[in-house]
């Protein structure tokens, strides 16, 4: 996906002295240390590929298992609720995205004395409505590190974005929980093994279990299809306009191929009596 | 601007705004009829495309300006609500993004396309200087525009290169603590960077001018390096060279917008999608692809300050080799010893670029990369200051062609080409 | 130069034409999203709706919201100023029309369709002149002639439905499209 991964995109040409010298470099990084994180899953999905498009059904999904398991500690702090009505994502109808708002509670301005709680200091909170952020799950970081055993679950809105083969790591560590520690790796208390985490010792307990969410649409919420589905959830929010990006490119380089064989024709036209 | 100029005001209007200020003579006797060496490549073509690249960083830039906010607090969010909010924010800031890479992937292929044919060679030694100078003003726009987003990489990359003043003795950490305008980078340096990242393109684009005004009064140097003697040895830049240096923009844009449109994160760096976080260094340090050959000959070398100096010197380096080459030719393509040195020296800067994305105890085949670019970066300064002088002067180049238009045109380039 | 005559010179002409007019084409392209990313962002539109509660208005009493970045009137309107502004002869006004987002364009301005509740009157504050905020007239502290607002910029006097009476502004001030959530509380936009 990137310069220093070039291996797997040489193909796109930034000339060869540049790749050569580059190519090399992905084995080069992997034997730093012993606890390096394994290179992750092998797996493919729908939207990669010049052509690839988010799957609907993935989305609407991916939404649910977020909401479900990892709002409970991860926030999706660039996201709106409208962005579940964007075209090019999950594409709730509006209705849909204003129910599913309006399910929520998000605090909630000073009312008209100027108070932010309630008689019981508890803060208080209004149904959210389109424009708002995804409320984040702890107010600060602090509390979130408090209650997390001191580890601080990141922001997942460019997970996906935000490390190396993004989508496949995220797949690679929410389905990674159920490999056997090695003998001589001693797991610290209150940490979980999970050989696709740097380190090899990961605060998050495992997320994702056999029918840990429902599906409206039937699917079968096996381990490996809320994994699926949730990191296709995140490519999305990481990655809002790819669908735009993509279509746009397509008639982008259709234009430019066409413009470039006219100026060829001219080019050589021009050219023919001065050799 | 060289010659006598063959404007020829048509009409009473271009008469009259001619003898109050000949702007059309001077846009028609350099972009029009200006004599050009008729031999010109393909490698001849990326002036021009140079020139498109800081017309497209400026103007994206520009935008991008509209929507960005300079403070340590926003920043990230600033850009993200472009990605996601602005209309068509996110193809802007890709086209930026990818831009700056495009526009040092043209610019290092004008410099080595300048340094094989010789074109620093009098009377276009100037040319050369300024054009250095183009160069070191991009890098320092470039590193500022990389600190703006804010994320980690911005962030630590700031406090890498900032630190590097600090090597200076005595004023050292005084200069370093001028430049953040705090005790670390923060907010006061992210705004600084912001205002100079706004302004460098501007004076870049005036010292483009000084490069052009400079190249049009010896004219273009050629890939056969001889001078131009006779009208037949040149022809009008249009439609000749308008027209090829067009097509071969396209096919440039071609390549830029596949980056644009379909690997838009090819170039950057995973953690610049995580906020500046002032308290964790990430786990490795990488500065964008350009710079990544200076980067290995500063950590090749050990102590703090010889490493800036180092660095510093393999630019500065580039200012004296007008001098440094001896040779009477200046094209390599007649010179069979030093077009070897020549090659070798890419392989080198190659080299040093693989050594710089490293981390710094890899090694490559059990050779520790630390030592790998120890010696690519004697041999970076060896080729400029021994054997440019020596092999110019104790290599015999092969036999000049008489003129472009015979080299061109046969020897049937007697009779009158047009 | 040569070959400018015959067919090499019209295949040359029309190369020149058809790359000329795709560039123009190609530029004409990239200016667009240049243009357009000055248009409001997805997230300001998105903020397009604003619930306001309106129970602590008193009669006669006006509050300014922000609405979009901008003033909106609320003014809770005595008897006597509903009356006064139901007296009015719409043809005579220098702005016969509603200019109600709610009703169509060519609605006559009569007080009974610049406000729907007629103690209501719920308004875009800005002047229609040049854009100022106009100020409201009270009993103690009257602003203009008629009773409504005067804008300080540059005279224009409005009347209690918000009518442009005397002065430069060309029209009557807008009412933006808004309905009653309940007695209290009202949804703009």
């Amino acid at each position: 996906m990137r310069l220093i991964n070039l291996s797997r995109n040489l193909a796109l040409g930034l000339g060869l002295s540049l790749g050569v010298g580059l190519l090399m470099s992905g084995s080069a990084l992997a034997a730093d240390s012993a606890t390096a994180r394994h290179h992750p899953k092998e797996v493919e999905f729908e939207f990669e590929g010049p052509f690839g498009t988010y799957d609907r059904g993935a989305l609407q999904r991916g939404y649910q298992v977020y909401k479900e398991v990892c709002a409970a500690c991860h926030s999706l702090q660039y996201i709106a609720f409208r962005n579940l009505a964007d075209k090019g994502g999950p594409e709730f109808s509006e209705a849909q995205a204003r129910a599913l708002a309006a399910a929520v509670r998000v605090p909630a301005e000073p009312n008209e004395q100027g108070e932010t709680v309630d008689e019981k200091g508890v803060p208080l909170t209004r149904p959210a409505v389109l424009s708002d952020k995804l409320p984040a799950p702890y107010p600060n970081e602090n509390a979130a590190r408090a209650n997390n055993g001191g580890s601080l679950p990141p922001d997942l809105s460019l997970m996906a974005k935000a490390r190396e083969d993004g989508v496949r790591y995220v797949y690679s560590l929410l389905t990674g929980y159920d490999e056997k520690a090695p003998a001589s790796f001693h797991v610290p208390a209150g940490k979980n093994y999970n050989p696709y985490f740097e380190g090899w010792a990961i605060g998050m307990p495992k997320p994702l279990n056999e029918n840990g969410v429902t599906y409206s649409d039937g699917t079968k919420a096996t381990v490996a299809q809320q994994a699926h589905d949730v990191v296709t959830f995140l490519a999305w929010t990481a990655e809002p306009k790819m669908e735009d990006r993509k279509r746009m490119g397509f008639g982008v380089l259709i234009f430019l191929v066409t413009l470039a064989g006219l100026l060829f024709a001219a080019y050589r036209k021009v050219w023919k009596d001065a050799h | 601007m060289s010659g006598p100029s063959t404007y020829n005001p048509k009409s009473g209007i271009e008469k009259w705004i001619d003898s109050r200020l000949p702007l059309p003579r001077l846009m028609h006797d350099t972009m029009s009829t200006f004599p050009t060496p008729r031999n010109l490549n393909i490698w001849y073509t990326f002036g021009g495309i140079l020139t498109f690249c800081l017309a497209v960083q400026i103007v994206t830039g520009i935008v991008l300006a509209m929507h960005y906010v300079a403070s340590a607090n926003l920043a990230f969010g600033s850009v993200e609500a472009i990605m996601r909010d602005v209309n068509y924010g996110w193809l802007i800031r890709y086209v930026h993004a990818n831009g700056a890479s495009m526009f040092f992937l043209a610019v290092y292929i004008h410099m080595f396309r300048g340094l094989y044919y010789g074109s620093y060679k009098a009377p276009r030694e100037l040319i050369w200087i300024i054009g250095v100078l183009i160069y070191l003003l991009m890098t320092a726009t470039a590193f500022f525009g990389y600190v703006l987003p804010w994320g980690q990489m911005s962030f630590w990359g700031a406090t890498v290169i900032t630190n590097m003043f600090s090597a200076v003795p005595v004023v050292g950490q005084a200069i370093a603590t001028w430049l953040w305008g705090d005790f670390a980078v923060g907010d006061a340096t992210l705004n600084r960077f912001f205002s100079l990242h706004y302004l460098l393109p501007f004076i870049i684009a005036g010292v483009v001018g000084l490069h052009i005004w400079a190249l049009h009064v010896p004219g273009n140097n050629n890939p056969l390096g001889i001078d131009v003697k006779s009208p037949q040895d040149t022809l009008p830049f249009h439609p000749y060279y308008t027209v090829k240096d067009a097509f071969y923009l396209v096919c440039f844009v071609i390549l830029f917008a596949g980056f644009v449109f379909y690997e838009p994160d090819f170039f950057g760096n995973p953690d610049n999608y995580q906020p500046a976080n002032p308290l964790v260094t990430p786990p490795e340090i990488v500065p964008e692809w350009y710079l990544l050959p200076f980067y290995a000959m500063l950590r090749s070398v050990p102590d703090k300050l010889l490493g800036v100096i180092v660095m510093a010197g393999a630019i500065l380096t580039l200012v004296f080799i007008p001098w440094l080459d001896t040779s009477r030719v200046r094209s390599c393509r007649f010179r069979p010893l030093m077009k070897q040195f020549f090659w070798a020296f890419t392989v080198v800067c190659v080299i040093l670029g693989y050594c710089g994305a490293q981390s710094v105890e890899a090694t490559a085949f059990g050779i520790p990369l630390v030592w790998v670019a120890r010696i690519a970066t004697l041999y970076y300064f060896a080729y400029f200051w021994l054997i440019m002088p020596i092999v110019g002067l104790i290599e015999t180049p092969k036999k000049l062609p008489a003129s472009i238009a015979q080299s061109v045109l046969g020897d049937s380039a007697a009779k009158p080409a047009e | 130069m040569a070959g400018t005559t015959g067919d090499a010179g019209t295949r040359r002409d029309f190369l020149y034409v058809a790359s000329g007019a795709m560039g123009a084409v190609g530029v004409a392209a990239v200016a667009w999203p240049l243009i357009d990313q000055m248009n409001p962002s997805a997230a300001a539109l998105a903020l397009g709706t604003s619930e306001i509660d309106i129970a602590s208005i008193q009669p006669g009493q006006q509050i300014v919201f922000k609405h979009r970045g901008l003033p909106l009137f609320v003014r809770r309107r005595t008897p006597a100023e509903i009356e006064s502004a139901r007296a009015v002869d719409v043809n005579s006004l220098p702005d016969p029309l509603a200019r109600n987002a709610a009703l169509p364009d060519n609605a006559p301005a009569t007080d009974a369709s610049r406000a729907a509740r007629p103690e209501w009157l719920v308004l875009i504050g800005v002047c229609t002149h040049l854009g100022c905020t106009p100020a409201v007239s009270t009993p103690q502290q009257p602003q203009g002639e008629y009773g409504g607002w005067l804008c300080h910029c540059h005279g224009s006097a409005y009347d209690t439905a918000g009518r442009i009476r005397k002065g430069p502004a060309p029209t009557n001030l807008a009412v933006p499209a808004y309905t009653f959530m309940s007695d209290t509380r009202i949804k703009v936009g």
